[in-house]
């Protein structure tokens, strides 16, 4: 019997082809693309849940490979960390939660000028201006 | 035991930003296989969610279903949302057991009258109370006796939904699931076995969130994990529609990762959400791993004809499933179909057992 170190493991497609197995990635592709179509006429932001995307085996990869890297990385920390990047696509980012224990709890593609996520919150800003006020009449008193 | 407080309130007290909450809305609506564009509803809703009080009654079961559940992958999400719910009875994960026990289900039932969420897992054996009690209750006093003050039940596992594996022919313990005790109150069945554990905690924050029950299927199951088959979500399915299958474990089609059709995949008669949601930490699941789906989630399963033997029409009320899925399956499909008619034969008696030399030879 074989064992399980000799029996090759190959993928079927290299992530530079959009293709691949199943042929998943290229209508993400299109759909992306009606997307920012839809921001650049109407200012009209599109999120896409790729939990919701049945992917094979390397999908993933090779869409964000295809996708690549643009000019922005934000890394934010608030339950866990999360990623947001702009893809080498102006208008699409690949936004990547993560929970305290750094396991990844949702992956989205977002077309959008800037994620919502990455704004400070009006909550937070109000709560910002009591606590520096807070700050200031303890320094004077 | 539940209280006043919002969920809004208690996160903030323990000093989440609104940034943070908008990661665990966005989270949520992913764990509850909605639409981001949901992520607003589902703040202002989680905003004012009041903490619900939850009792788990476990029956005839393997305790896969807890197991399941306590291994769901986003804990963060299940952490804020397990804080927020009072799980006032479950006596597999309590530290009281015995009468102490009992006498914190009942309190907590007596506390949160007609507003309590009762979970069961396990199905209830009715050929003879003795085969299985707690406290010397039997499980069907028991589910009674719970059920009578509940909101809502949500059955957990194909035990609690559908009778599981203690139903499977000959059924000696006489097994029904929650559904055939308890008629008068909403049931949601998450079946599976186990059930995926991103949609147990998805069906409770589905609750949680809009103090409401999601829309269910015709077998009671929620709509957005049970709505479409695994061979409609499969990747393999291009290779079904061009007749691309793998015919033993490690031939050149299996390891091409071709379609497992004819080794027994149960993909086109199973309703569950393993394709999208996938297991242990989304890093895959049964049909990528290499081996055909057993069929788990869905009605007398066990008795389906034998997990290696290609799909044929079993003798349970899942028949009208496996046609339309066989419908929708391309030409080719019906021809693999065809090739295994002799399997068919057999399966159509009761139930085809599964020999050792049927697991060698594959189909
Ligand atoms: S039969 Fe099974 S492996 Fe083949 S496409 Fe359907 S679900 Fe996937």
């Amino acid at each position: 019997m074989e064992r399980l170190d000799t029996i090759p493991v190959v993928s079927a497609s290299s992530p530079g082809s959009a293709v691949g197995v199943t042929g998943n990635v290229l209508p993400l592709l299109h759909e992306i693309r009606h997307a920012l179509e839809r921001l650049a006429r109407d200012r009209d932001p599109t999120v896409i849940d790729l939990r919701a995307i049945p992917f094979a085996p390397g999908d993933e990869e090779r869409l964000l490979s295809l996708l690549g890297r643009g000019e922005v990385s934000l890394v934010l920390s608030a339950l866990g960390r999360s990623e947001i990047r702009e893809s080498g696509y102006p208008g699409v980012w690949v936004v990547e939660h993560y929970n305290d224990a750094g396991e990844r709890i949702a992956l989205q593609i977002e077309v959008t000028d800037i994620p919502a996520i990455a704004r400070s919150q009006v909550a937070d800003i109000e709560e910002s201006s009591t606590r520096l006020n807070d700050l200031l009449m303890n320094d004077n008193g | 035991m539940a209280n006043s407080k919002t969920l809004g309130e208690s996160l903030r007290r323990h000093g989440v930003t609104r940034r943070g909450f908008l990661k665990f809305c966005s989270a949520t609506a992913s764990l509850m296989a909605l639409p981001p564009t949901m992520v607003p509803a589902i703040a202002a809703a989680l905003e004012r969610a009041k903490r619900p009080s939850v009792i788990w009654l476990s029956f005839q079961e393997c305790t896969g279903c807890t197991e399941s559940l306590t291994r769901s992958h986003a804990p963060t999400v299940e952490s804020l949302i397990f804080d927020h719910v009072s799980l006032d009875y479950h006596h597999t994960l309590q530290v009281a057991s015995g009468e102490a026990a009992e006498a914190a289900r009942e309190a907590a039932m007596h506390e949160n009258q007609g507003g309590y969420l009762l979970v069961v897992d396990g199905s209830i054996p009715l050929a003879d109370p003795g085969y299985s009690t707690i406290a010397g209750i039997s499980n069907v006093d028991m589910l009674r006796e719970t059920a009578a003050g509940a909101a809502a039940i949500i059955a957990v596992g194909t035990c609690a939904a559908f009778g599981g594996l203690p139903k499977a022919d000959p059924n000696p313990t006489g097994a029904v699931p929650v559904s055939e005790i308890i008629r008068d109150k909403p049931i949601v069945n998450v079946s599976g076995c186990p059930p995926i554990p991103v949609v147990i905690t998805g069906v409770l924050a589905h609750f949680l969130t809009f103090g409401a029950l999601p829309e269910l299927d015709r077998y009671g199951r929620p709509m957005v994990f049970y709505g479409q088959s695994i061979h409609d979500r499969c990747y393999r399915r291009p290779f079904y529609d061009k007749g691309l299958f793998a015919e033993t474990f490690d031939d050149e089609g299996a390891r091409k990762g071709w379609c497992l059709y004819k080794m027994g995949c149960k993909g086109p008669m199973t309703y569950n959400a393993c394709a999208t949601a996938k297991w242990n930490n989304g890093t895959g699941w049964p049909v990528e791993a290499g081996h055909g789906c057993l069929g788990c989630s869905e009605p007398d399963f066990w008795d389906a004809g034998g997990f290696y033997n290609a799909l044929s029409i079993p003798t349970s009320d899942v028949t009208g499933t496996v046609v339309t899925g066989a419908v929708a399956g391309a030409a080719l499909g019906a021809a693999a179909a065809l090739l295994n008619r002799g399997t068919q034969g057999e399966a159509r008696e009761k139930h085809a057992t599964v020999t050792v030399d049927d697991l060698e030879k594959g189909v």
